[in-house]
């Protein structure tokens, strides 16, 4: 039994362990759902999904990992992301609705900077004022930023009213390519992109750069960077608002994807990012990645497969990673 | 200067305790006021608060146990509330209206919720504190989910309405006149309304009398030991994951009886009135308000509160017909909008008064 543990599991390190499950989530679904087309669509949604989920749960895992501290608030960022989006495209809908692929693109980006933009200054806001006097005390910690999650959702409420807005997607995201029989919304192939794109440039920044050698030596041992003549308290707050703005963004892509947004999407998704967070490990953006992509592919899988169990899928995949590794698929600290 | 420091001692612990009785005084004229209260209060609106807060008295002591007296963070707590409160509705609704049908839902119900906190504590409880709160976060949510999915037993969001036990009907007679008529003591008649009250508030009671025991027990004094310092009760020899377990059922249990109370009380059980996140939030909010570690703490917090969600939204109605006229300020005062303010309320308390108001009073010149 143990060497037939050992080969199994020497077998599944061979091809990339636990990097590879969601291609072995792929290969398992493809006989359950039967036809090709299903798949090829489900797989898109959830790897899509799950690239939005990632954007906002890269965030909070940084955050964790290199501060020490949970943002029950987090989802705060999300909320108004989607609400900031969804106002400036509203605003723009010319240009929304007009031909021009430019225009288009220009009204796209200026939501998503607003979004960005509200989550930076925010964030900034929310280190100082909010958290700040309150590190290294978890129960506190916690407590806090719920309040503050509190009086961000009322704040939403007070703002936009607590009738669900429609977001318009701008005209050259909307409709599907269709490929032989297979329907792929063009919302999604974009979401996907542009989730990638911010894995790479976090990847990048933190492997290849000056400040995310910092970063990550913040995360593995904070002591030591401050001894060595480090503020890490200024890279602190800079992976704070970043991580904040990250949220914002995919807020604002979780809202053009959803199309209609009420002010619970927030803590709706909270549960998702918590999920996401825990399955990949605290601290680490490849962690968040794996666990995004596990949790969007399952959800929808799951949601086509056996419609009845979907909500509860998640948190099955979380109970399961839980036993068999507790600290998450790919933690980056080991507390 | 040791003669200074000397006569400060009987000074302080004079303050002090002056403000342990102010509490403890406060408390009583709560209980007091609690037990008596279908007489003084006669009208609906008041039974419902008074029966909301010895409900709510005893699921915000018991998850003081969790937060205030061993340090465990949960969201879960409505989730074991929910389960009670579901076990004796759904049975009540399939049985019909019988005591055999509140024993044995809520039983079922009470023995799912010590199940289900025996699993998540033993799977969960070794890990950090935020590890903790983000599953039962996790748990919670797919609980209230459920409940509202699986609409063939739980009637989805809609929830459960139903017959409660002859005894607690209001045409009920516990005394009878000579004329027949049911009888009347203060010019209150002694129906199954009042039976149903006294239900509430008497296992109220028990279960609240029954937690203090706990805290004041050995096993009180191990937990708050495993909040202050887990390493050294490790050390120590007490096997800490174990009596978190433990404390996390007891306090399931707790919760889930308080469940099956508040199903029998208000005839309805809802995944609103039992499971939701703001029943969740409204708890923190109490147990903080009133005083975290301290179980006559949930008592002042959940009277002002529920005081607050009945009585405050009136107030913030006029004052915000009062300011209709200037731009903003009658959204942000709108009775909608109150849980606004007391966000900003329990940031401003975890801040300054992270005690709570029981615990400031009562330890106040203590240090």
């Amino acid at each position: 039994m143990a060497s037939a543990n050992k080969t199994m599991g020497g077998a599944f390190e061979r091809i990339g362990g636990v990097n590879a499950l969601p291609v072995i989530l792929m290969i398992i679904a493809l006989p359950l759902v039967g036809s090709f087309s299903s798949w090829m669509t489900l797989t898109v949604a959830g790897l899509a999904m799950g690239m939005m989920i990632f954007l906002m749960a890269s965030g909070l895992s940084l955050i964790f990992g290199l501060m020490d501290v949970l943002n029950f608030g987090h989802s705060a960022f999300i909320s108004f992301g989607a609400f900031i989006a969804a106002s400036v495209l509203a605003a723009l809908a010319f240009w929304v609705e007009s031909d021009s692929v430019l225009l288009n693109f220009l009204a796209l980006f200026l939501a998503v900077s607003a979004a960005a933009l509200f989550g930076l200054i925010a964030g900034w806001f929310f280190e100082r004022v909010i958290i700040k006097p309150v590190y290294r005390d978890h129960l506190r910690q916690i407590l806090i930023t719920i309040g503050a999650l509190i009086i961000a959702e009322q704040l939403i409420l007070t703002i936009w009213g607590g009738a669900p807005i429609p977001v318009e997607r701008p005209a050259i995201l909307q409709g599907s390519i269709i490929i032989g029989d297979v329907a792929i919304e063009i919302y999604r192939i974009f979401a996907f992109l542009l989730g990638l794109a911010a894995f790479l440039a976090l990847y990048l920044v933190l492997n290849r750069t000056r400040v995310g050698l910092l970063i990550r030596a913040g995360v593995e041992n904070r002591e030591m960077v401050e001894a060595l003549g480090f503020r890490i308290d200024r890279v602190f707050i800079a992976v704070f608002m970043a991580g904040s703005a990250l949220a914002a963004i995919g807020g604002s892509m979780w809202a053009g994807y959803q199309g209609l947004i009420s002010a619970t999407l927030g803590s709706e998704l909270m549960v998702l990012v918590f999920i996401v967070v825990i399955i990949g490990g605290l601290g680490s953006i490849e962690g968040s990645l794996l666990g995004a992509l596990l949790v969007g592919l399952l959800g929808n899988y799951v949601a086509f497969i056996f419609p009845k169990l979907s909500l509860a899928s998640n948190m099955l995949l979380m109970l399961i990673v839980l036993l068999w590794r507790p600290w998450g698929l790919r933690p980056a600290v080991k507390h | 200067m040791p003669a200074t420091a000397m006569s400060a001692v009987p000074h302080v612990s004079g303050r002090t305790r002056t403000g342990r009785l102010v509490i403890y005084a406060i408390a009583l004229a709560i209980g007091l006021a609690l037990a008596v209260a279908p007489f003084i209060f006669p009208d609906v609106r008041s039974q419902e608060v008074a029966a909301r807060i010895c409900v709510f008295i005893v699921l915000v002591a018991s998850y003081d146990l969790l937060i205030g007296y061993t340090g465990i963070v949960s969201f879960a707590h409505t989730m074991f509330f929910g389960l009670g409160a579901y076990g004796a509705a759904i049975a009540l609704k399939q049985m019909g209206p019988g005591w055999d049908a509140v024993f044995l839902g809520g039983g079922a119900g009470i023995l799912a919720a010590a199940v289900l906190a025996a699993l998540i504590g033993v799977l969960s409880l070794r890990v950090k504190a935020i590890f903790f709160a983000m599953v039962t976060l996790a748990a919670a949510s797919v609980m209230l989910v459920l409940a509202s999915q699986l609409s063939e037993i739980t009637n989805g969001e809609d929830g459960l309405v139903y017959a409660i036990p002859a005894l607690f009907k209001p045409a009920t007679k516990l005394l009878t006149n000579a004329n027949g008529r049911v009888e009347t003591l203060f010019g209150v008649a002694l129906n199954g309304k009042l039976a149903l009250y006294y239900f509430v508030f008497l296992t109220s009671a028990a279960m609240f009398w029954l937690l203090t025991r706990i805290v004041r027990s050995p096993l009180g004094s191990v937990l708050e030991a495993i909040r202050e310092n887990e390493m050294r009760t490790e050390a120590l020899g007490y096997r800490v994951v174990a009596y978190r377990t433990a404390v996390f059922v007891i306090a399931a249990i707790v919760a889930a009886i308080a469940g099956v109370v508040w199903a029998v009380w208000l005839r309805y059980t809802g995944p609103a009135s039992t499971l939701s996140f703001s029943i969740m939030i409204d708890i923190l909010l109490m147990v903080v308000i009133g005083g975290m570690g301290t179980m006559v703490g949930s008592i002042i917090g959940v009277t002002l509160m529920s005081l607050a969600q009945y009585y405050l939204k009136d107030l913030m109605a006029a004052a915000a017909e009062a300011t209709a006229s200037i731009p903003l300020l009658p959204h942000v005062l709108e009775p909608d909008r109150w849980l606004l303010w007391l966000g900003l309320l329990f940031i401003l308390l975890v801040y300054f008064f992270p005690a709570g108001i029981a615990g400031t009073l009562m330890r106040k010149g203590a240090h």
